[in-house]
């Protein structure tokens, strides 16, 4: 079995800086990481690779930096990277990366492609799905367990839909997007991570992908536009801390629960 | 393409066991000022497994209903769902389609948008009609850090909209019931089989008015039960910050934040939590924020109304106790 892991190279949002003022955000402010999600696909990949045997691509699309995302992976526990990377698909919104990954996953064999909740930058939990769509391959969202059924069909446990837990059979090819809930990465091991250095990334281009023309991917073929960013400034509230007095703060406070309407009791 | 052959504003209903999804009726509030500045029609379609008394959504503002009602939706199925709805919006090409940015809708919304070769605004939380008549999309990215307004260059313009972010249309008793039912265009799942529908018994944290999360400051899951007595006493329900989720001590559905629930009851109380940006971004349009922690510099006290610096071991009883007792005084 081939399984395909989505990962996406986010900057840590524990150092990333938002300017207010200016309403931009800093990316070069802080380093890039696997995004966290991401992670927990691979951790699911993982578990599948033990279980049934499997060989494990992750696969990311981003400037050439991002090599080091996929070294990462590696150094986690995936069998091989690719990096799809070309000027032609820099600022592809979310309908023009799935256009990419769909036709690069076509050029290529997986029975199983796994994605993450969503990607804590862009955080639109868009790409799964709209890329299962343009291969005309089902998908569900929001498992957090996956098992084979037989050998071309996959089971997964969604936490989620409609109201309910749903137990769903996918015939493969598909597409599941995982929770974090479905399992914590490991980290790498030190024989791993020194493997990783020395991996050969495969590389994709545009011209390596005759499917995807030009005016379907990058800016061009991204149908939103950003027409401006605000960072919003954290609502002030009055924070009034007390460190003793305990009586005049439980008279505040039923106060301020019975102002709303709380039962107290 | 030529945007004047969309016109209106199409809602998408979504079923939850036996009635409509309540979201319906916030995208009906919405969509209905959306309407009047483009001076367009709201319609809305929902498809459903059962029989479904569908007049409330013509009450709650809806021009027109759709209804496409066949056993097939019974088991909510992305793709299935997908491909009527796409089918549908070809025909009657609206301008702006919105959803509701339920599990269902987030999964559902973008194998429409990828099939429609349109644009979709993940999550919105505010949308307008711009003076060149497109549709605003404003909606929170970077992990709820920054708010991005996205216009959508194709037609429909989509956009999922965050639960609970607007206040239901109301009812109007004397609206004209306009329903059309439509045939389903599929109705084979393809390559998706569903085994199994369990409905789960979770409390849905998301609906309590007080919450009393806890976090990492609890040792053991049993100290749980502290935060349990206050929550009982005030009518309301436990939450956790992940950390405790991680641990092992409590259910991922209670866990509030980023990669939890979002909640916005009237009173969150925060004992033994920091107050992380994750942990924030599920919790931080709270009316009353109340936290109790024992370091003074944690940062969930900038983001509180009210703080007390304390071992929430010896705090958190005493409230207990406290409005217990009010209660106690009252009933006399
Ligand atoms: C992608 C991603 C998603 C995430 N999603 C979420 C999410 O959805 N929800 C979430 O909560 N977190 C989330 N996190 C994790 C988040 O970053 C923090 O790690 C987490 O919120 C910390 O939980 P905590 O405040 O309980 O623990 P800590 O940060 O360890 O804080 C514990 C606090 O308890 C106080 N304390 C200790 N003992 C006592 C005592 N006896 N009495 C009073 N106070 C005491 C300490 O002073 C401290 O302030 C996410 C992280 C990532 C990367
Ligand atoms: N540029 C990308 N390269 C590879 N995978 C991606 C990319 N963008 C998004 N994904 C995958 O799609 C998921 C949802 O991302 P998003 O739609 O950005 O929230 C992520 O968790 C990844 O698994």
């Amino acid at each position: 079995m081939n399984i395909l892991v989505l990962i996406k190279e986010v900057p840590d949002m524990e150092k990333v800086r938002f300017d207010s003022e200016r309403g931009v955000v800093d990316r070069s402010s802080a380093p890039a990481e696997i995004n966290p999600f991401d992670e927990s696909a691979l951790q699911a990949a993982l578990e599948l690779k033990r279980k049934y045997g499997a060989h494990v691509t992750a696969m990311t699309m981003g400037p050439p930096r991002a090599e080091k995302t996929l070294q990462d992976a590696y150094a986690r526990g995936a069998d091989e990277g690719v990096l799809l990377t070309d000027r032609a698909f820099g600022g592809s919104d979310t309908i023009a990366t799935s256009r990419a990954l769909s036709a690069a996953i076509a050029a290529g064999d997986y029975d199983l492609i796994l994605c993450g909740e969503k990607s804590v930058d862009g955080d639109t939990a868009q790409v799964g799905a709209e890329t299962a769509e343009l291969l005309g391959i089902p998908h569900a969202y929001y498992a957090d367990s996956i098992e084979m059924a037989d050998e071309r069909t996959v089971r997964v446990s969604i936490e989620n839909l409609c109201g309910s837990r749903q137990i769903r059979t996918m015939t493969l090819p598909a597409l599941v997007g995982v929770t974090k809930n479905i399992g914590k990465l490991q980290l790498p091991t030190v024989d791993r991570k020194l493997g990783s250095l020395t991996i050969a990334v495969h590389k994709i281009g545009l011209s390596d992908l005759p499917a995807l023309s030009k005016e379907d991917t990058g800016f061009a073929g991204s149908p939103t536009k950003v027409a401006g960013i605000e960072v919003p400034k954290a609502v002030e509230r009055e924070s009034r801390v007390f460190r003793e007095d305990l009586p005049d703060f439980i008279d505040l406070l039923k106060k301020e629960l019975t102002e709303r309407g709380v039962r107290v009791g | 393409m030529d945007k004047k052959e969309y016109k209106g504003i199409l809602v998408i209903g979504e079923m939850e066991h036996d009635h409509i999804h309540r979201v319906a009726f916030e995208l009906l509030y919405k969509g209905r000022q959306l309407a009047e500045a483009a001076g367009e029609s709201l319609s809305c379609l929902l498809l459903t497994g059962r029989e479904t008394d569908a007049s409330e959504l013509c009450l709650r503002g809806a021009d027109q209903v759709y209804v496409m009602e066949d056993a097939c939706f019974a088991q909510p199925e992305e793709s299935l769902f997908a491909e009527n709805i796409v089918s549908f919006i070809r025909e009657r090409r609206p301008a702006t389609v919105l959803i509701g940015a339920t599990h269902m809708g987030r999964s559902l919304a973008p194998r429409m948008a990828a099939a429609l070769g349109t644009g979709l605004t993940a999550d919105c939380t505010e949308l307008k009609i711009a003076d060149d008549g497109a549709l605003e999309q404003i909606r929170p990215a970077f992990s709820d850090n920054i708010l991005a307004h996205i216009k959508t260059m194709k037609r429909p313009q989509m956009a999922t909209v965050r639960y609970k972010e607007f206040q239901e249309a109301e009812l109007c008793e004397g609206a004209e019931i306009r329903i059309e039912k439509v045939k389903p265009y599929v109705k084979e799942h393809k390559g998706v089989n569903i085994e199994e529908i369990i409905s789960t018994s979770d409390v849905d944290i998301t609906d309590a008015e007080v919450v009393v999360a806890g976090g990492r400051g609890i040792r053991k899951e049993e100290d749980l039960q502290l935060l349990q007595e206050l929550a009982d006493v005030l009518g309301g329900q436990v939450g956790v910050s992940r950390a405790l989720v991680d641990a092992g001590m409590a259910a991922s559905s209670i866990q509030i934040g980023y990669s939890g629930n979002r909640v916005k009851p009237k009173v969150y109380i925060a004992c033994g939590i920091s107050g992380a940006p994750q942990h924030l971004a599920g919790m931080k349009e709270s009316d009353l924020i109340i936290a109790v922690n024992n370091d003074p510099s944690a940062p969930i006290f900038n983001i509180s109304d009210y703080g007390f610096v304390g071992d929430l071991y010896e705090i958190v009883p005493k409230l207990t106790e406290a409005f217990a007792a009010e209660a106690d005084r009252k009933d006399r």
